[in-house]
């Protein structure tokens, strides 16, 4: 028994599969209130459980595993999946395949956890798939737009290319340690020529995913073309829950050839958070906006990363709860816009502030957290990223990371001065409130005012990377 | 807790009541009565402060307080205050009150209006107060927006450019002060942002190079240091006035005391080593700052440049590196607080009734609003260093201090600085003439009135301020010797240190 608790969390993801099953069996989903509350309230049990004790331990010969810290990420993606769908209502209501869209995302969910737990590479691999094909699907979800269905197909194909070189890779990876669970390839690796290229080729696999420079270029495509709250669940769920998994890779898989990745994760750092900026500068639409803000982010994860320390995992863990909250915000303020308005442009930003004072403040302090402005949270989670940067005394890594962060305040702050001090183009009516969507606004605002100040959950985060 | 974290306190109760209150008098009072009670505060700490050092404390910080931030990250934040950061907080306390009091006419967004300043106000407090880098860092950036907020949405003239560049340069300052304070955090083994702690390190001469370089940049950013400066005249010039006093008065100050605290206190080998290049730049930013206000036909921009110059003193002043010389630069760091928030709160003040800022289009002030054209004068008066104000013990401790250096170079950077008292002169005295004195040029001015109640208790207090450094200059020298010969020790010492 205490050995299928440790499949716990993927127990409640598979229940809450099947009662969606049961659900459309009866029909229940075209009662659109009701359905979409009952699933709701749903995500909120699963969140909430997630927070009873847990065994920790490992199953099937270490193909799954779970952690602490396991446990803890699964918790934060728990908590985003909730947001998401709270975030969403409004959109959901409207659309037809309301059912489908949380068929989709539990299912990729579900994958996101095996991901998370795998202690083997096939098992890895497994998850990685699974947790991507809901999402292609997902990307399509708008029928009838056009660049909906080219979302779709790009991240498909995007998707199959990184899964074909991370294939390879791990193919390589097999012949030269001959065994694919992670204690034996641990225990094998060594820094041959081989190795690094297996390596390399898995490594270009998980930029694919987390869209790093130089294999960012599906991002703002797929980003745009998705309806809104997919792109939230990509740029949130799915890049997150890689970043996670990326950190065992690095750190444990391959903790032998630190010397080999520190140098290549700078220099994909660096492309990233460079060419995230500068492409950001550009964007009118807010979706691509926030597409290359996103690549910008993870480059400055990867300053963290190369800290190649408990303190940048921990600090990687802390930043992406904090990214989370600031993106989904980013995200729901952009959907009330877009139902109101019909505009995704940034323009239509313009003179927020003084039509919707509510929305704009949840904006902002959602701009200033992904900015890392004080007293907002993302000001303590870029710092202790860079902090743990330190630790692999890269000077010149911190260096652009510093240029970096100015580029960015710019960004953030271009959508700011829109919302604050520039003049609407056409006044904006005062948008609906929807009790759900302002919740969830509720709670990430909250969340990112209140976490700078809650030291206990860093220490938390850094115990738990500590076991 | 502590006396001094009612500092904090205070502050983010104001901020609170402001939020709560619905009337705009109502605001305004809530407003009014915390930075009254800032005030107070700060003299009664100065008042504790004194008595206990007469009884024979010997702390290098009194009301030291720790409490625990991020434990795993050795972030803490210690407060605790000594001579220079008291009489610091006491300068923002005097010139956040009259901040407030300046823009009671504010009608526009008013909550939000104060809401910032006082924001602003609990960012300097906490950047004195805190011996943590990392915490000094947080209230020196907890700053920037603010700022932006308060010029983009209040300002005039080119106030959006105005904004983003000072944001955007500020940022750049914060950039390169974290990479140092990173390299500080290091250098301690990645135990201690604590400044006690790392003046205890032996930090090689190699690393304390780059860390003075990159910390004495950084905070010269926020001092408007030449050529770094081109934020000021900009910022200054379309922020409404109380942010225009904060701006030059306040945020100014945070760049120059993190240059001493941080930069030259911490990396004294370094300091002897490099601190040649500051006073260039200062020397510099002294005389192009005053040439280029001489230049200026806007008051606003007038008064902007000249704190350019006048801010080139505080840098000269640090890096001169000699005992009297820091004394001088932490006077004129006070000295100039007061004296700018005055000169911009009369700036202020005639444009609000003039609605022009050009000197040759005003004349005959003094006649029509005899108050407001005296606080000009005043602050005039000051600013070219007229003795018995602020400003001609500040800079003539600065001069003696950088006199004691005997090489050609300390000398003609002396002598440069003290002729730029000459351009200063020029330019006060043809602004005073053209704006303040004469006969009434625009018949519009005869309908003027003189300042408001408001205006005149902000006037007020700030000329106290100038009267009081002015003429008992040894009440701040007595509160700030103990502190600047400790610093001035380290420096000494910090030689030996390779």
């Amino acid at each position: 028994m205490d050995n299928v608790l440790l499949f716990r969390f993927e127990i409640v993801i598979a229940v809450l599969i099947l009662a969606l099953l049961v659900m459309s069996l009866r029909d229940f989903n075209t009662k659109v209130t009701a359905f979409l509350g009952t699933m709701n309230i749903l995500l909120l049990v699963n969140f909430l459980a997630g927070w009873l004790p847990m065994a920790t331990g490992s199953y099937f010969s270490g193909f799954f595993r779970t952690t602490d810290l396991i446990v803890f990420e699964k918790n934060i993606l728990n908590l985003g999946i909730l947001l998401i769908s709270l975030t969403s209502y409004q959109w959901l209501k409207q659309s037809e395949h309301r059912l489908e869209f949380y068929f989709l995302m539990l299912s990729s969910i579900m994958g996101v956890f095996v991901m998370l737990s795998s202690g083997h590479i096939l098992m890895l691999y497994l998850g990685v798939e699974m947790s991507t094909i809901p999402i292609a699907a997902m990307s399509n979800f708008n029928l009838n737009e056009k660049r909906s269905s080219e979302a779709g197909l790009k991240l498909i194909l995007s998707s199959a290319f990184s899964t074909g070189i991370m294939l390879f890779g791990i193919s390589l990876l097999y012949g030269a340690v001959g065994n694919l669970s992670f204690d034996s390839v641990i225990a094998n690796l060594h820094p041959d020529m081989l190795t690094i290229f297996a390596f390399t080729f898995i490594l270009a696999g998980f930029a694919f995913k987390m869209s790093i420079v130089p294999f960012h270029l599906w991002t703002a495509d797929v980003y745009e073309g998705s309806p809104i709250a997919v792109t939230n669940f990509l740029s949130v769920i799915s890049k997150g829950s890689v970043v996670f998994v990326f950190l065992t890779i690095l750190y444990h898989l391959f903790g032998g050839l630190k010397e080999e990745w520190l140098y290549a994760i700078s220099i994909l750092s660096i492309l990233s958070m460079t060419i995230g900026n500068l492409f950001a500068m550009r964007q009118q639409n807010a979706k691509r906006f926030l597409a290359f803000s996103s690549i910008s982010q993870v480059g400055f994860v990867l300053v963290g990363v190369a800290g190649a320390s408990v303190m940048g995992s921990t600090s990687v863990v802390y930043f992406i709860l904090i990214y989370l909250l600031s993106n989904i915000a980013a995200f729901g303020v952009i959907s009330a816009m877009a139902d109101t308005t019909g505009s995704e442009s940034l323009q239509s930003f313009k003179g927020l502030y003084k039509s919707n004072p509510f929305y704009a403040l949840f904006m902002v302090v959602a701009l200033f957290s992904l900015a890392g402005v004080p007293p907002v949270a993302g000001f303590f989670g870029k710092l202790f990223l860079l902090t743990s940067g330190m630790n692999s005394k890269l000077y010149v890594l911190l260096g652009f990371a510093g240029a970096n962060l100015v580029l960015s305040l710019y960004n953030y702050l271009r959508v700011v001065k829109y919302m604050f001090i520039d003049e609407a183009i056409e006044t904006i009516p005062p948008m609906k409130r929807n009790r759900q969507l302002t919740i969830a606004l509720v709670v990430c605002t909250i969340g990112l005012l209140a976490i700078g100040f809650i030291p206990e959950l860093y220490q938390y985060i850094s115990q738990i990377c500590t076991m | 807790m502590d006396i001094v974290q009612l500092l904090i306190i205070l502050p983010i109760v104001t901020l609170l009541g402001m939020i709560v209150a619905k009337k705009e008098l109502h605001i305004k009072s809530v407003a009014l009565a915390g930075s009254s009670l800032q005030l107070i505060l700060a003299i009664i700490l100065t008042t504790l402060y004194v008595q206990m050092r007469q009884a024979g404390a010997i702390a290098p910080y009194l009301f030291q307080s720790s409490y625990v931030w991020f434990a795993p990250l050795k972030i803490y934040f210690t407060s605790g205050i000594d001579g220079i950061s008291l009489v610091m907080i006491l300068m923002t306390a005097l010139v956040v009150l009259s901040g407030v009091l300046v823009s009671w006419k504010i009608n526009k967004q008013v909550k939000e209006f104060f809401f910032l300043l006082i924001l602003l106000s609990l960012s300097a407090y906490g950047f004195f107060m805190t011996t943590n880098l990392f915490a000094m860092f947080f209230f020196l950036e907890l700053a920037v927006i603010p700022k932006f907020l308060l010029i983009g949405m209040w300002g005039s003239g080119r106030k959006e450019y105005s904004s983003m560049k000072l944001a955007l340069m500020l940022m750049a300052g914060s950039a390169l002060v974290f990479l140092g304070m990173i390299g500080l955090f290091y250098e301690s083994g990645m135990q201690s942002w604590d400044i006690q702690d790392i003046a205890r390190l032996n930090i090689p001469i190699a690393t304390q190079r780059v860390l003075y370089l990159l910390l004495f940049t950084g905070f010269g950013v926020f001092t408007a240091m030449f050529p770094f400066h081109t934020w000021a005249p900009d910022g200054h010039s379309s922020a409404p006035t109380a942010a225009s006093m904060f701006l030059a008065g306040i945020s100014m100050k945070l760049g120059g005391y993190g240059c001493l605290r941080v930069a030259t206190y911490l990396l004294p080998g370094a300091a002897q080593e490099l601190s040649w290049i500051f006073i260039i730049l200062a020397s510099i930013a002294i005389i192009y700052g005053a040439f280029a206000t001489m230049m200026q036909k806007d008051l606003k921009y007038m008064n902007a440049y000249s704190s350019v110059s006048h801010v080139g003193f505080i840098i000269l002043g640090i890096a001169m590196l000699t005992k009297v010389a820091i004394t001088g630069a932490v006077m004129q760091m006070v000295s100039h607080g007061i004296m700018t928030a005055l000169f911009f709160a009369a700036i202020g003040m005639i444009y609000d009734r003039a609605h022009t800022r050009q000197a040759n289009e005003l004349g005959g002030m003094l006649k029509q609003i005899p108050f407001i054209g005296a606080a000009f004068i005043v602050s005039g008066l000051t600013s070219l260093g007229l003795p018995g104000f602020s400003g001609f013990v500040s800079e003539m401790t600065i001069f003696v201090g950088s006199w004691e250096h005997a090489g050609i170079f300390y000398r003609v950077a002396t002598i440069l600085a003290a002729a730029s008292i000459v351009v200063t002169a020029v330019y006060i005295l043809r602004a005073v003439g053209f704006a303040i004195w004469g006969s009434i040029t625009n018949k519009e001015f005869l309908k003027l009135k003189d300042a408001t109640w408001s205006e005149r208790t902000a006037t007020v207090l700030l000329v106290l301020g100038i009267l009081l450094i002015g003429l008992a200059p040894f009440l701040f020298v007595r509160l700030i010797d103990m502190d600047t010969t400790t610093i001035y020790q380290k420096l000494i010492s910090g030689v030996l240190v390779h």
